[in-house]
């Protein structure tokens, strides 16, 4: 009977992705209280309700906070907007569609399917971090 | 010997891991629902910004459903509490030995959290 291949150990793919698994977690929690940090000093205590905020938190687009009641929209809406929110693209995607791919190679064998879905994701991943950086710069 | 890893569903069930074991399944599935559901809200943010899609709008009325926001808001903090715990645990080795004390104060986090949530939401139920 011969035993499974283990990965050799040191700098791969599988250490990188655990690393960056957990370092984009924390930078996920660094951007979304830097956005609900900032709205609430720029007056969104007062100017929206909570549900604006949570959205606001998670993503800091413009669509989010177009229902509520800010008075100073500039604020909210700027390029420094637009860096956190290509950055939490980034990582959420990339952090998302990772873990997509550590369940495949959990539940798959080395079968067709195993290949099939690595493309998959490879391509979902440059498709949605294309798409919602291209949402984020036209609104 | 090897381990068999041919395990079937229902013996699989019978397995009483504890704690950690429903972090896992439910931080696996958890991340697997934010991947379709942020995936989709992209897809329909995309298509209502730039054609005014009716498809996209369907798919964004879907989280504007109560219902739905109390679920997907219970796996969102669920799943952010779980790797915040599991990121310390990592880094912090020395605490791994208080695993299940991590766990109980995780709940503690999440059931103060998603209360906020509750409120939130059936404020608007109820305020229309």
């Amino acid at each position: 009977m011969t035993s499974r291949k283990v990965a050799k150990r040191g700098f791969n793919l599988d250490y990188v992705m655990w690393l960056f698994m957990r370092l984009s977690a924390l930078a996920m929690y660094v951007v979304g209280l830097t956005g609900l940090t900032a709205a609430l000093v720029m007056g969104a205590r007062t100017q929206t309700d909570l549900g604006t905020l949570i959205r606001w938190t998670f993503f800091q687009n413009p669509n989010h906070v177009f229902s509520s009641d800010i008075v100073l929209l500039d604020n909210f809406i700027n390029q420094f907007w637009q860096i956190t929110q290509i950055t939490m693209v980034f990582f959420g995607v990339t952090h998302g569609l990772n873990g997509l791919r550590i369940v495949v190679e959990d539940f798959m064998g080395s079968t067709i399917w195993r290949t099939l879905w690595r493309g998959f994701i490879f391509f979902a991943w440059i498709f949605m971090t294309l798409v919602a950086v291209y949402v984020v710069l036209a609104s | 010997m090897a381990l068999n890893r041919k395990v079937g569903f229902f013996k699989g069930l019978k397995y009483k891991g504890g704690g950690p074991m429903w972090a896992w399944i439910l931080h696996r599935t958890s991340g697997l629902a934010m991947v379709t559901f942020v995936g989709l809200h992209i897809i329909a943010g995309f298509l209502t910004q730039q054609f005014g899609s009716e498809a996209g709008i369907a798919i964004n009325t879907i989280y504007e459903n109560e219902i739905f926001q109390l679920a997907f808001f219970f796996l969102v903090i669920f799943h952010a509490v779980n790797g915040l715990r599991v990121v310390v645990l990592d880094l912090a080795t020395p605490l791994l030995e208080y695993q299940r004390e991590a766990i109980w104060l995780e709940w503690l986090i999440i059931i103060a959290l998603y209360s906020l949530v509750i409120f939130s939401v059936l404020h608007d139920v109820m305020m229309g």
